[in-house]
């Protein structure tokens, strides 16, 4: 899938502004148009570039749509059995406690078959950054309910609608999660306007500098569109997701570390 | 007005208008010919681009890249 890269000529007078990071590499992302996946991937491989932690940063890929995230970021990265990569990113960090970890995974990976492992992990407080893509669906095997899915959300398990009589209420992990002391920094992001873009970089940073400190697991949501699993064009999943998904899950953080620990 | 231009990776471009929507200047438009994938992409309709990397920034290919023009140097 490599391709010839675009490298226009600078015209006399102007600045490039913004570019594709160097952390990623030339391959195209396989995601289908529209995806939330391919702004995250390049948000953190944004971080990564202007923290200069390239060589210093391991990643654990998951199972789902982002299987193939190893592909596309240009440093090293393990990938972990369905739902495990908080338990290999643990291994990781504790062999490496130097290095930079962090664990990527969507809604069927760290909610539904990785429940345990995401818990105990967060639990443990271990220094890794948690990176949860929430879309509400299964996305890579075509669009079926997940823990995650709205009430009355059509899919293609539910197709007449999620009843919470018979399937149970969306699971809010990230909330769950910090409730437990072993978390230290908890937040939810999402990707669909060029204000939450900034806002969720903004977010990986901190991420990113809070595991140098040491104080527990930083976890990040970041509610995304699934516009294949959904039946949208991505313009309109991405104005579904801000009427329906944001009232569920709603935006900002959910847990801020005490003031003990700014300003170092 | 700062004036700015962009470049489309036209052959990552996959089409999702998300760009288009997030233009302020409504500067960009879907073009009328495809690329090798199939894909009608993403261009610059208009020369009132200021630069302002909102289309970058939701692009879910980093296809985009802006630039924007410098800043005057002050006169000494």
């Amino acid at each position: 899938m490599e391709t010839e890269v675009l490298t226009p000529e600078v015209q006399e007078g102007f600045d490039c502004v913004y570019n594709k990071p160097d952390t990623l590499t030339d391959t195209r992302f396989h995601y289908c148009p529209g995806c939330g996946h391919g702004v995250a991937h390049r948000l953190l491989m944004e971080v990564i570039a202007e923290l200069g932690i390239q060589e210093e940063t391991i990643g654990v890929a998951p199972v789902g749509c982002s299987v193939f995230a190893y592909h596309y970021m240009n440093i090293d990265m393990q990938e972990a059995a369905h739902g495990r990569a908080s338990a290999v990113a643990t291994g990781v960090k504790r062999v490496l406690p130097d290095k930079y970890v962090f664990s990527y995974q969507g809604d069927g990976d760290l909610a539904a078959i990785g429940t345990a492992e995401t818990i105990h992990t967060v639990n443990r407080g271990e220094n890794i950054l948690m990176i949860f893509i929430n879309n509400g669906i299964y996305g890579m095997t075509g669009g079926q309910m997940a823990p995650t899915t709205l009430a009355n959300m059509v899919t293609s398990t539910s197709p007449y609608g999620r009843s919470t009589e018979w399937a149970g209420f969306p699971l809010k992990i990230t909330e769950m999660l910090a409730m437990l002391p072993g978390a230290y920094y908890v937040t939810r992001q999402a990707v669909h306007t060029p204000n939450s873009v900034r806002k969720a970089k903004k977010a990986i940073k901190l991420g990113f500098e809070y595991q140098k400190l040491k104080r527990g697991t930083c976890f990040i949501e970041i509610v995304s569109n699934c516009p294949s699993g959904w039946k949208m064009n991505p313009v309109d999943s991405n104005k579904w997701l801000e009427a329906n998904m944001l009232t569920m899950y709603p935006l900002g953080d959910i847990k801020v570390p005490v003031k003990e620990g700014q300003g170092e | 007005m700062i004036k700015g231009y962009i470049a489309i990776d036209k052959e990552i471009c996959k089409g999702c208008e998300l760009c288009i929507e997030a233009c302020p200047q409504g500067s960009l438009i879907l073009s009328q010919s495809i690329n090798h994938r199939g894909y009608r992409y993403a261009e610059l309709k208009e020369d009132n681009c200021t630069g302002c990397t909102n289309c970058a920034l939701v692009c879910p290919d980093a296809a985009i890249m802006v630039y924007r023009a410098a800043k005057a140097k002050k006169a000494v």
